[in-house]
């Protein structure tokens, strides 16, 4: 509070900024906007980007592990991993990032943003694998019983690749959620790129140039990223 | 005293009576889904090398009796023997104890099933599908597996279709490929699932004939549960009639066909055979 009262009252210093001029200035400003770019874009590439990539990796393998062991494990374990699941994607993940961030202060705030991404993502994963196997039909498990199939590559070559199939999309909605998220890494103090838009706007009070370059980034991103989903779903579809 | 290789060439009918160890034995065999009760009190054997056939009404508890026999459903009461070693559960002071998972999946491999559905795995080409089991499972060389696979597509006349997807593939090929899979893993009992009930008609008769094949040149003891009176009459050794879980009436083909001692045998012919 008294942090933002002396930023505040230096902004409204005359001698820092000149009121008459932002008032004059154009809507657009290229120089500022080439200017401010470099800074957001780089925090796009080591934060954003970073946690993103990572995030959904780890999402999509711990997912994946949750849903199996909800169907291996025996009835009170399941219960167990699947109720922590429940909480885990029923409580708001900023609440989730301040709690770790507090609890594990010895750590690194950007390990923690990662962590608590895939982690809170891959509870929503989870069920879309769910969803996938339960969609294998009877038929292709009783045919790895009567081949004498073992219990690993029956879901190795058989559940999960059929599985996929159809989860692949879901999957990818969810890591271009996961990515629109990263702002709430703001709660924690890690720079990412909406934080930074921020930082390098409020001083000059330019907000449209950083935020629209902060748009355009995730746009940037997220289209060739949904383009890439399409096509790794009609791979794994079925030759006909 | 009986070879196992007797009952392959015999005439039907030949090797029901005195096999010495029964490949399949179901003693007062029981099976309930909840509170109905599919099987009871169910007793039958099948020597080595016997072909028998399944028939009854929808319901009956036929193909309960082949998922049985391939662990896909829990035996709820009685014992299965694959030659004379318990496939569920053994008998000790009285009580049903289950047997060990391991010794289960070792039995088990010894059994091979084609399902209606056909059940390939979409994922995997046809060769794949055949060669799966018999390398990861039997522990085969990948090119002995390969081998054999090529030589199976052969004899069900998919010889060119190794390397396409099931899905490419018509019904009847598919299971054409399902019985290749099955032979793959060189079973001593093979089950018949009413092979070809999801088929074309016109496509019925080349999966029989394959299967007539199969009957005439190996050993394998099979248990059919088959609507194709036909194929039942010319393959089996024996005929057991089934309803409400019971078994009605059983014997040689010719007999059952043609001259059957229960009224519930002859309606159910009647109906099905159509006059």
């Amino acid at each position: 509070m008294i942090l933002n009262l002396t930023q505040a009252a230096e902004i409204d210093d005359p001698s820092m900024v000149d009121e008459e001029e932002v008032r004059r200035s154009p809507f657009w400003d290229w120089d500022f906007a080439f200017d401010a770019f470099p800074d957001i874009f780089m925090a796009f590439l080591e934060v954003t980007l970073l946690v993103t990539v990572i995030g959904s990796l780890l999402a999509a393998v711990l997912g994946l592990v949750i849903a199996i062991l909800i169907m291996v494990l025996p009835k009170p374990l399941a219960w167990l991993v699947r109720w922590v699941a429940n909480f885990i994607r029923m409580t708001p993940i900023v609440v989730q990032l301040i709690f770790v961030f507090w609890a594990f202060v010895w750590m690194d705030a950007l390990t923690i943003g990662i962590i608590v991404f895939g982690v809170h993502y891959a509870t929503y994963m989870s069920e879309v694998y769910r969803a996938g196997i339960e969609s294998v039909p009877r038929g292709q498990w009783e045919a790895t019983t009567a081949l004498s199939m073992s219990a690993g590559r029956t879901w190795r070559k058989v559940v999960i690749p059929q599985a996929l199939r159809s989860t692949v999309p879901s999957l990818g909605n969810y890591a271009i959620s996961m990515f629109k998220d990263t702002p709430f890494l703001l709660v924690i103090g890690v720079a990412e790129m909406v934080t930074v838009a921020g930082e390098r706007g409020a001083p000059v009070f330019r907000t449209t140039e950083v935020y629209t370059i902060a748009g355009l980034l995730f746009l940037a991103a997220s289209y060739p990223t949904a383009v890439l989903i399409n096509r790794l779903e009609k791979r794994l579809a079925y030759a006909h | 005293m009986p070879t196992p290789t007797d009952a392959a060439g015999s005439e039907p009918g030949a090797a029901a009576s005195s096999a010495p160890t029964p490949v399949i034995e179901f003693v007062d065999v029981e099976k309930s889904f909840g509170n109905n009760v599919v099987l009871k009190d169910l007793n039958f054997q099948v020597a080595r090398g016997e072909r028998v056939t399944l028939i009854g009404p929808s319901g009956s508890g036929k193909t309960t009796i082949l998922r049985l026999v391939m662990t896909l459903e829990e035996l709820t009461g009685g014992y299965i023997y694959i030659d004379g070693q318990p496939l569920t559960h053994h008998k000790r002071d009285g009580k049903r104890v289950p047997v060990s998972k391991k010794e289960q999946k070792r039995l088990r491999t010894r059994i091979g099933m084609v399902f209606q559905q056909f059940n390939l795995f979409p994922n995997m080409t046809v060769l794949e599908n055949i060669i799966e089991a018999p390398i990861h499972v039997l522990g085969r060389s990948k090119k002995d597996a390969i081998a054999k696979a090529h030589s199976l597509l052969e004899q069900v006349g998919l010889p060119e279709k190794a390397d396409s997807h099931p899905s490419s593939l018509s019904g009847g090929q598919q299971q054409r490929v399902a019985i290749a899979r099955a032979l793959a893993m060189d079973p001593e009992i093979l089950l018949l699932d009413e092979v070809t009930s999801a088929l074309d008609p016109e496509v019925v008769d080349d999966v029989l004939n394959i299967l007539r094949e199969v009957a005439d040149t190996t050993n394998v003891t099979m248990l059919i549960v088959t609507h194709e009176m036909g194929f039942a009459r010319d393959v089996s050794h024996k005929v057991m009639m089934f309803d409400g879980g019971h078994v009605v009436e059983e014997g040689p083909p010719d007999k059952i066909f043609t001259n059957p001692e229960q009224e519930r045998t002859r309606k159910f012919l009647s109906a099905v055979l159509g006059h």
